[in-house]
């Protein structure tokens, strides 16, 4: 997971670089039959393993066995109706949705309410915080995982939502805050001044001004923080059991212990990663403007 | 903690430059510029308190989480590796370095190091070649353009526990899909499978994390030649430049920031790498696929050897530390001087 969080930073730093320049239209136009080729075999090599998973679920397991590379014959619901009756997966969503929840609600509150002052205060040490911020994105989350999951056991928060969602959310907010800011920033000035006109505290701005303003922001870094919880591994594997346990742990237990139901363990797998591509599909665009820092009112 | 967040960051707002509200808006729009000091006239001083409580209340949430969860475990992980504990009871059984001589002088970790490093620079050798080869050739106005994208995504948006456990399956020898393809076209795979023998197992795996991250690559360069002035290219086609020579002369060139914070998030995070592994292999067979991770989770997990864990993970941060300080040194500065010529066209 760790690394997964850590790509999109690469779009933030990329993105700040870029934002202050228009989108260009494209010179190079057209497509050759060469291009379509490629775009083809890229999303086949993106996509194939994806869908062999989701097509695999239905089929019996025999036919897994003797004719893994066609389609399957016969197709059957049986293995995603399994996952469906099967109250051990709806447990684990439970467990995953809510921890997701908690980490996105913390994530998405302190981070604008940080980036807020950091973006439109003027103060001496403004650089030194946002440095803080900074400098927390370079942090392997791996560095500090066995003295945090001791320091969870030792809160009394081992084995419960918050006991994830607390430190999930403290990893995220280096690039939250980083992606944050310079929205805020982009939020003309005579915005603020005309609030002020009208009588506005700064806090007031805040709130009535500032926070509708910043929507697509805010929904861009729900979304990475929900679907960075959302498959989460490493510390969901130290710290959480049995029944708190969240569907990548639960997924990784059904295929260990379920190595001779493979097409099961497709099913499973299939249904478990829906919801997060959903998600992250829907708002794709929203998310890689927003990494752009593109204000779109 | 709560506490001590809040007064680090009241004196930071104490010594704030009293500016009046308009000039703080106005000067907050120019904020590429660092924050102004400005003379201190202490005018206003309610108002200042007021605006000092303000930004305290605000970052002191955040950077509360930021102490209790990622600083502090840091600081901790290196107190516990100067000493030897089970994970439980106080610390007591001082052994000054003892812990870092039994991670550096074990095979197992050092292998598990040399891993990590190949895994680094395969993953740029890779991903930026074919990733920025894709990303240039897909630049372009194209039908379906926008579900390429979101497909080119979707490897980058599974957990990396959901697709190890597809790779898993459809690495499994004999049964699994790639052995039954490689069968049909008069090959064969190891016995023991790809993930299963000792050559072919990190092949296997940086294979499977060349499809997980290529996406983002290309995903990433694409925002970058987004960004790069159309004038230019119209510029060098009226020079009667080749299509080649303007990606080379032209659009490469001016990705070099993009590319080079790409290849420095591959580097972090295949330092960090573990889910997958743990998925895939758990590290084997014979540790050939280990890395820093995966043995100090074994360590401090399944052998409660969490001095052990501690020096490793400290050994694993001072190794990230180097290495990102070697690379902001040599290679990231370069973007200081393209960053400003870049501004500066923009800004016009």
């Amino acid at each position: 997971m760790s690394t997964a969080i850590a790509e999109p930073r690469g779009a933030a730093a990329a993105a700040a670089q870029n934002r202050t320049r228009g989108r260009s239209t494209n010179v190079m136009r057209g497509g050759s039959p060469l291009i379509y080729f490629v775009a083809l075999v890229v999303v086949a090599f993106s996509v194939g393993p994806v869908l062999y998973g989701v097509v695999s679920g239905f089929r019996t397991n025999g036919d897994l066995v003797l004719n893994p590379s066609g389609m399957p014959n016969p197709w059957v619901l049986d293995n995603y109706k399994g996952v469906f009756s099967n109250p051990d997966f709806w447990r684990y969503t439970f467990n995953s949705v809510a921890i997701a929840a908690i980490t996105t609600a913390l994530v998405v509150i302190c981070g604008v309410m940080a980036a807020f002052p950091l973006a439109r205060y003027q103060f001496r040490g403004r650089e030194g915080i946002f440095t803080i911020f900074v400098a927390g994105l370079l942090f392997p989350a791996t560095v500090g995982v066995i003295p945090l999951f001791i320091l969870i056991r030792d809160m009394g928060l081992s084995n419960s939502w918050w006991g994830i969602a607390l430190p999930q959310a403290a990893y995220a907010l280096p690039l939250t805050v980083v992606i944050l800011r310079p929205f805020l920033q982009a939020i003309p000035s005579e915005l603020e001044e005309a609030a002020q006109l009208d009588g506005a505290s700064r806090v007031g701005f805040f709130w009535r001004v500032l926070l509708p303003l910043s929507g697509p922001g805010l929904i861009t870094v729900g979304v990475l923080a929900f679907v960075g919880s959302w498959n989460a591994y490493m510390l969901p594997l130290l710290l959480l059991q049995s029944d708190n346990k969240t569907l990548p742990l639960g997924v990784a237990d059904y295929s260990a212990e379920h190595s001779t139901d493979i097409a099961g363990v497709f099913a499973f797998t299939s249904v478990a990663m829906i919801p997060a591509l959903i998600f992250f599909l829907a708002m794709q665009n929203r998310i890689v403007s927003g990494l752009q820092g593109a204000v779109k009112g | 903690m709560i506490d001590v967040a809040d007064e680090a960051t009241a004196p930071v707002g104490a010594t704030a430059s009293p500016a009046t509200s308009s000039l703080t808006t106005v000067a907050g729009r120019a904020s590429a510029r660092p924050a102004a000091a400005g003379p201190g006239g202490r005018r206003g001083n309610g108002a200042s308190l007021r605006k000092r409580l303000e930004i305290a209340a605000f970052v002191a949430p955040a950077l509360a989480l930021l102490g209790l969860f990622v600083v502090v475990p840091v600081v901790r992980a290196v107190q516990i590796s100067f000493y030897r504990w089970k994970g439980y009871g106080p610390l007591q059984d001082f052994i000054g370095l003892d812990n870092y001589r039994r991670v550096l002088d074990n095979p197992e970790f050092v292998e598990a190091f040399q891993h990590n490093m190949i895994i680094v620079v395969a993953s740029i050798a890779i991903q930026l070649p074919l990733g920025l080869a894709i990303a240039l050739l897909l630049n372009r106005k194209m039908r379906f353009q926008g579900v390429l994208r979101t497909v080119i995504f979707v490897p980058y948006v599974i957990s990396e526990v959901i697709a190890g456990v597809i790779w898993y399956q459809m690495f499994v020898p004999g049964e699994g899909i790639i052995d039954t393809v490689l069968d049909k076209i008069g090959l064969s795979g190891p016995e023991q499978g790809f993930l299963g023998t000792l050559e072919t197992s990190l092949p296997a795996l940086v294979a499977v994390l060349t499809w997980k991250y290529l996406g983002m690559a290309i995903i990433l360069f694409l925002a970058g030649l987004q960004g790069v002035p159309e004038e230019l290219y119209e510029a060098a086609q009226l020079d009667g430049a080749s299509w080649w020579q303007i990606q080379r002369r032209v659009t490469i060139p001016m990705l070099g920031p993009t590319l080079r914070t790409w290849a420095f998030l591959s580097m972090i995070g295949s330092l960090q790498l573990f889910d997958m592994v743990w998925v895939l292999t758990g590290g084997g067979p014979a540790n050939s696929t280990s890395t820093m991770a995966t043995f100090l989770i074994t360590e401090g997990t399944k052998r409660s050897n969490y001095g052990i864990a501690a020096a490793a993970s400290v050994v694993l941060f001072v190794v990230a530390l180097v290495l990102a300080l070697l690379y902001q040194r040599f290679i990231m500065n370069r973007d200081n001087t393209t960053t400003v010529v870049r501004r500066k066209k923009v800004s016009r």
